[in-house]
């Protein structure tokens, strides 16, 4: 009887040892997102402050390209304003964004004197390393999010997911069809 | 990414464990041939060992990084290579951009060091760094920062202080031998009966003496091959893209300068081997794996996940698998 209530007590404290391990697996998990998706955060507001600049530089050269300017502006303005929306909304943002400043670099290249601007030429570097960054970021975001939902639905740890209250966390995709093919911006 | 890492400890705790044995072995040969004591032996390799393993623990890289003439630079100096650096530490998720560093060098070639992700530091050469355009750059600096993703430097920092106190003691050791014409005759007096047995125990302990150092250095050059491959398979993984890295090693294969600051310790560090010549490199008997099978695996690859270069691997090497199990199943990518 004392033997039946030991193995009893063996295994409820064994199972308790796996939920635990679960919990803290989910828990880092679930950080880590958060922190995949706070350096992506960190890239986009790098671009917001990188458009002004941009923008100034190419109107000395280019300045019958209102229209260009506009769209960058106003995209970049709509994009800021959205920060503290969700992934998909933010990501359908973002992705006009990029596809307006798509134009406007193809806009510069028509400027002969504008591409040989120092200073266009050190914007141009930084505009391709933070939208790089931005991809990278994704990626990694999304990578980290692909494990965690993995963890949260598969056999055992989304038993442990349910009864604490994981839920399954948001892709990052920038969604604009014409962008989707391209998400580096190459200049050589 | 941390399954990897763990299989990765697990791996070199292995390793450290193997070659520790290998090294009191020999202690205990020494001890036993000129002391008269086992446990003397021992001391003097713990010694050696322990040395040894502090300074490359704690100067290491600031060694590595003065003998090879590195210079430090900031984003100001080369805004694209300092931006690389960041792209791919955001890729692997590294917590910190590691140190850059450019070495005032025509040959081509790049290291990682730092024995954690805290204390990295990447070095490029200028040749390199001119040769190469942003993809391939991209490329390489990712394979390099694999390097300190997958904890390489310290898993190859411990072995190779291992193997260079079992190739230091057993090259004194058999020299001192020499010199002394072999067994001393005041350590004859082992009894009667125990004679042979002591004498045939000599001569074990001697082969032993002599095969530790071949031994360690194959096992260490094992384990700097395969980590060259998980390096690559991490690069495509982080750019997305093996074209850029698999174009750049091409390059790097197609030279024929040497890195002048390179030596035989410093080797494992780079990304291609800077002693390896045009010749054919036999494969035991090499740091890295041949440039040529390293692009075909890239190229082969279907898709850009540690499971696609664990197939690409397996296609030309008949069903061996180079990346560990745990590392494929976490490392599926999302998109």
């Amino acid at each position: 009887m004392l033997i039946g209530l030991w193995i009893v007590l063996g295994i409820i404290v064994l199972l308790l040892f796996f939920f635990i391990a679960i919990y803290n697996g989910l828990v880092g998990l679930r950080n880590q997102v958060k922190n995949a998706w706070a350096q992506i955060d960190v890239q986009l507001k790098r671009r917001y402050d990188l458009i002004p600049n941009l923008v100034e530089t190419v109107k000395g050269y280019a300045k019958h390209e209102r229209e260009v300017f506009e769209n960058v502006t106003k995209a970049r303005n709509m994009a800021q304003a959205a920060s503290a929306s969700n992934a998909a909304e933010r990501g359908k943002l973002e992705g006009e964004l990029s596809s307006a400043l798509t134009r406007l670099l193809a806009v510069a290249e028509a400027y002969p004197d504008l591409k040989a601007n120092q200073n266009f030429l050190a914007l141009q570097e930084e505009l391709t390393s933070t939208e790089n960054k931005i991809s990278f970021s994704r990626q990694f975001y999304n990578d980290t999010v692909l494990r965690y939902n993995n963890q949260t639905q598969m056999f055992p740890s989304n038993i442990v997911a349910g009864m604490a209250g994981f839920k399954a966390a948001e892709f990052f995709e920038v969604t604009v069809p014409e962008e989707k093919n391209a998400p580096k911006v190459s200049f050589t | 990414m941390w399954e990897q890492i763990r299989s990765n400890r697990l791996r070199s705790a292995v390793l450290v464990v193997f070659m520790g044995v290998l090294l009191l072995a020999i202690g205990y040969v020494v001890g036993l041939y000129f002391l008269g004591s086992a446990l003397g032996g021992l001391a003097i390799a713990a010694i050696v060992w322990a040395v040894m393993g502090l300074l490359a623990f704690f100067q290491g890289d600031s060694i590595l990084l003065s003998v090879s003439g590195a210079r430090k630079i900031s984003k100001a100096d080369n805004p694209q290579l300092y931006n690389v650096v960041e792209e791919m530490t955001i890729a692997s998720g590294l917590p910190k951009v590691p140190d850059v560093y450019i070495i005032n060098d025509p040959a081509l070639n790049a290291f990682a060091t730092g024995r954690d992700a805290d204390k990295a530091a990447v070095a490029i050469t200028s040749g390199l760094l001119e040769k190469l355009n942003r993809d391939e750059l991209q490329g390489v600096i990712a394979h390099e920062i694999g390097h300190v993703k997958n904890r390489d430097v310290l898993l190859m920092t411990i072995s190779a202080v291992m193997l260079g106190a079992i190739v230091i003691i057993s090259w004194y050791t058999t020299r001192v031998m020499f010199w002394s014409g072999g067994r001393r005759s005041d350590r004859r007096s082992g009894g009667d009966g125990g004679g042979s047995i002591q004498a045939i125990l000599m001569i074990l302990g001697l082969v032993l003496l002599i095969l530790a150092p071949i031994f360690a250095q194959l096992i260490y050059l094992a384990i700097s091959r395969k980590r060259e491959y998980l390096a690559d398979a991490s690069s495509a993984l982080y750019t997305r893209y093996p074209e850029g890295l698999a174009s750049a090693l091409e390059k790097l294969g197609n030279s024929n300068t040497q890195v002048k600051a390179a030596n035989q310790a410093t080797a494992p560090m780079y990304t291609i081997n800077p002693f390896a010549k045009k010749r054919a490199v036999n494969d035991w008997m090499s740091t890295h794996p041949p440039v040529s099978e390293r692009v075909r695996i890239l190229r082969g690859m279907g898709g850009n996940s540690f499971a696609d270069y664990e197939k690409a691997y397996e296609q030309m090497h008949k069903g061996h698998g180079i990346v560990p199990k745990s590392a494929l199943n976490q490392n599926a990518t999302a998109q």
